[in-house]
């Protein structure tokens, strides 16, 4: 006879979620769940009754009325009347403006000065170490107003170029004068010009000439990408490469030129009009103030990170190469740059992200950006707080995120392939 | 990280707007200060001096608000605040009261709920020039940079002064009346503009005063008055009858120099008496102590001194009467009466 011992059959106990290992971990994430809610649900409600107590319900209606103020530096059609949500988009564009202006600059300056503070040169490499730590040492607030107050107090004031005797004049055959209102240089004109069409119902217009030199500069790099492969390939069948440079500067001048001369292209030179500089391109020295300050400060960053990327790179990679005979400059660029890029690129991106972020300070030298317009004149003529913040939180949130994404595309691509 | 942010938002607006319930009298006696926000300096209306100490006509204000409530005119924290943030620091909490050149608008009194207790100083938009430029006219500006402190209604008015007569400007904007100085002495903006009081404040503390000229066109109306928040109305009256004490005061003659004398008991004028508090009880019915208006004359003296000693003809600011005479001399100033 055999006796079967079945094993008890446990029955679910209460006590168990807290007293059993296998539910524990569980009971507590739900506990603190719970907690969460309620907190963001008690937030949300004691503001919501709190604004209501004050008059105040959350609305967007504010974003059609008309602003009523003047924007000095817009890349759209703006006037006082237009309503508030344009002077954002206006804004959004200014903050741009200086986000992609800065990261190329913070980039190039950057790649720099990390790889001149690597130099055997003694002197070069400590130059460079004391612009490191000057920059990343001392608030960027500092440098922009700082960089602002150089501008305003050094350079010369419009009407000092005015009169015989002036005490100042203009740069390069009378076409750039550096006042400290900005700079202001040659703008590209057409006499031929095909005009503005409306896109968005209107709401801007895009340039056709703009449109057009775009399209004929990417035809033309086509073309030259098609020469440089035929060469490719000639040199791959008959082993002689073909001289090809001049045909490649031509497949990308020629066509440009062409079209500027159809289109009757000319330059419009700055000219002391009445109080100020008229014609011309006008970089304000908020912008310049702004952007060498973010430019400067970021790339003491980017520099660092450009030389921890290249000293985690294997010194015998750098040996092999050169047994190979591959001079040393070809060697950076080749070998040792291609293998940091894994390392600098993401650290890259948060520097991106901070440097957007920063451009927030405009404020301190009057650059309108989305800070200085939703943010600020608008939050402060209609008093929606609120409203205007959450919308400007958000606008930066798509920024960043924007700039995180297009990065970690890059970033997958250099990316080691691995088996 | 969006959760994040819309919590960090919620916070901040949530406590914001717990810190603006009601009762603002019994927290200013229960904390023994008055917080009161002021300019970041303006002379002549608000400004701190050698030792630290604020003084100026704005100031004066707060002080006699302080010495009717505390019965101490120096029990006032003074908060410094720029166009932008002196709303949001009143409308939560930060500040009792604000007395900052702060034009009465229907949109401020409606829409950004607050309460404007009355006129301290009836002003209007100007602009300086330096004399060298030769403009004798604004409209004669169109294409000059005009620095402006943004998130001020004169920003409003220059917008529509340049539209309406067709002219083009370029805007400087600008944060602080410091700020706007420097780029303005430097030249990088040919015209400051901002209220006509502000201008004259702020050409007073230049080297060469003689070199700048205020040009004649006013562009708009300036009613600059204190205010507190909406909804507190019995905090709203303390501040809007000690506004009227000072200005009834000097209409009645009561100065900080007979002051004493005259409190010391009953005149022969029964709203000298009933304004002293040595007869009816308007002091109780404000929650306050009997001589609570004795003390804000005391403080500072009446409308007219505080005028005279900040910003009047013989101060460097220089400013006339004009529009901020009292009624009997052909100026606006004219309070309700004290019944």
């Amino acid at each position: 006879m055999t006796t079967l011992t079945e094993p008890p059959k446990e029955t679910f106990r209460l006590s168990m979620l807290i007293y059993d290992t296998r539910y524990r971990s569980l009971t507590i994430q739900v506990v603190a769940l719970i907690g969460f809610l309620v907190l963001i649900g008690w937030l949300i409600n004691n503001t919501m009754t709190n604004l209501e107590t004050l008059g105040k319900e959350p609305n967007f209606r504010f974003l059609w009325e008309p602003a009523g103020y003047d924007i000095n530096q817009r890349l759209l059609d703006y006037t006082s009347q237009s309503p508030h949500i344009r002077a954002a988009v206006i804004g959004v564009l200014n903050t741009l403006v200086i986000a992609v202006m800065g990261c190329i600059t913070a980039t190039i300056i950057g790649v720099i000065v990390g790889v001149l503070r690597l130099s055997k040169n003694w002197i070069v490499s400590r130059l460079m170490a004391v612009y490191v730590e000057t920059f990343r040492n001392v608030p960027v607030l500092l440098w922009i107003v700082f960089t602002m107050a150089i501008l305003i107090e050094t350079l010369p004031a419009p009407r000092a170029f005015r009169g015989d005797n002036a005490t100042a004049s203009m740069l390069l055959d009378n076409s750039v004068a550096i006042t400290n209102r900005g700079v202001y240089i040659p703008e590209p004109l057409f006499s031929r010009g095909l005009g503005d069409i409306p896109v968005f119902w209107g709401t801007f217009e895009i340039s056709l000439d703009l449109m057009a030199v775009i399209a004929v500069l990417i035809a033309g790099f086509y073309a030259s990408k098609r020469i440089r492969m035929r060469a490719d390939s000639i040199q791959e069948a008959t082993g002689e490469r073909p001289t090809v440079w001049y045909q490649r500067i031509a497949a990308v001048v020629v066509p440009l030129g062409v079209l500027l001369y159809a289109l009757g292209f000319y330059l419009g030179y700055p000219e002391l009009k009445g109080f100020n500089f008229t014609g011309g391109t006008y970089l304000r020295n908020s912008l310049i103030a702004l952007w060498l300050a973010l430019s400067l400060y970021t790339a003491a960053f980017i520099a660092e990170i450009v030389r921890a990327g290249i000293l985690a790179v294997s010194h015998g990679q750098t040996e092999a190469a050169a047994a190979l005979g591959i001079r040393p400059n070809r060697i950076m660029r080749l070998v040792v740059l291609p293998q940091a890029m894994r390392v600098i690129i993401p650290p890259l991106i948060s520097n991106y992200l901070n440097l957007t972020k920063n451009s927030s300070l405009a404020i301190a030298v009057g650059y309108m950006d989305i800070t200085g317009t939703l943010m600020g004149i608008t939050l402060n003529q209609t008093g929606r707080e609120l409203e205007t913040v959450l919308l400007g939180m958000l606008i930066y949130l798509t920024i960043s995120l924007s700039i995180s994404t297009v990065m970690n595309w890059y970033n997958n691509r250099l990316k080691l392939v691995e088996r | 990280m969006k959760k994040s942010v819309f919590l960090g938002a919620l916070t901040v607006a949530g406590i914001a707007a717990g810190g603006a319930s009601a009762g603002t009298l019994d927290d200013v006696v229960a904390r023994g200060t008055l917080n009161c926000g002021v300019t970041t300096g303006l002379v002549g209306f608000a400004a701190p001096d050698a030792n630290g100490v604020w003084d100026g006509f704005d100031v004066g204000i707060c002080r006699a608000v302080a010495a009717a409530v505390l019965g101490d005119s120096q029990a006032v924290e003074f908060i410094p605040t720029t166009g932008k943030t002196r709303f949001t620091a009143l409308a939560s909490g930060e500040i009792d009261m604000l007395a900052r050149n702060t034009t009465w608008t229907f949109s401020r009194d409606v829409d950004l709920k607050f309460e404007f207790v009355g006129v301290n100083y009836y002003d209007g938009q100007g602009f300086m020039v330096p004399a060298e430029l030769g403009v004798t006219s604004a409209k004669d500006l169109d294409g000059a940079t005009v620095c402006i402190q943004t998130g001020t209604t004169t920003e409003l008015n220059l917008a529509d002064f340049f539209r309406a007569n067709g002219i083009s400007y370029e805007p400087v904007p600008i944060e602080t009346n410091a700020e706007a100085q420097q780029q303005y002495l430097a030249g990088a903006c040919d015209v400051y503009t901002t209220d006509a009081s502000g201008l004259a404040a702020t050409r007073a503390t230049f080297e060469d005063p003689g070199a700048h000229v205020v040009l004649p066109e006013i562009i708009s109306k300036e009613p600059l008055g204190p205010l507190v928040r909406h909804g507190d109305n019995e905090w709203g009256d303390v501040v809007r009858w000690t506004l009227n004490a000072l200005i009834s005061a000097e209409e009645l003659g009561v100065t900080s120099a007979n002051i004493g004398e005259m409190s010391m008991e009953a005149g022969n004028n029964p709203e000298i008496n009933r304004l002293l508090g040595t007869e009816g009880n308007l002091g109780e019915m404000l929650g306050l102590s009997a001589d609570w208006a004795k003390n804000a004359i005391a403080a500072g003296g009446n409308y007219g001194e505080l005028f005279e000693g900040n910003i009047g003809e013989n101060t460097p600011v220089g400013l006339s009467r004009g529009l901020n005479a009292q009624w009997t001399d052909g100026g606006l100033l004219y309070t309700p009466p004290f019944r």
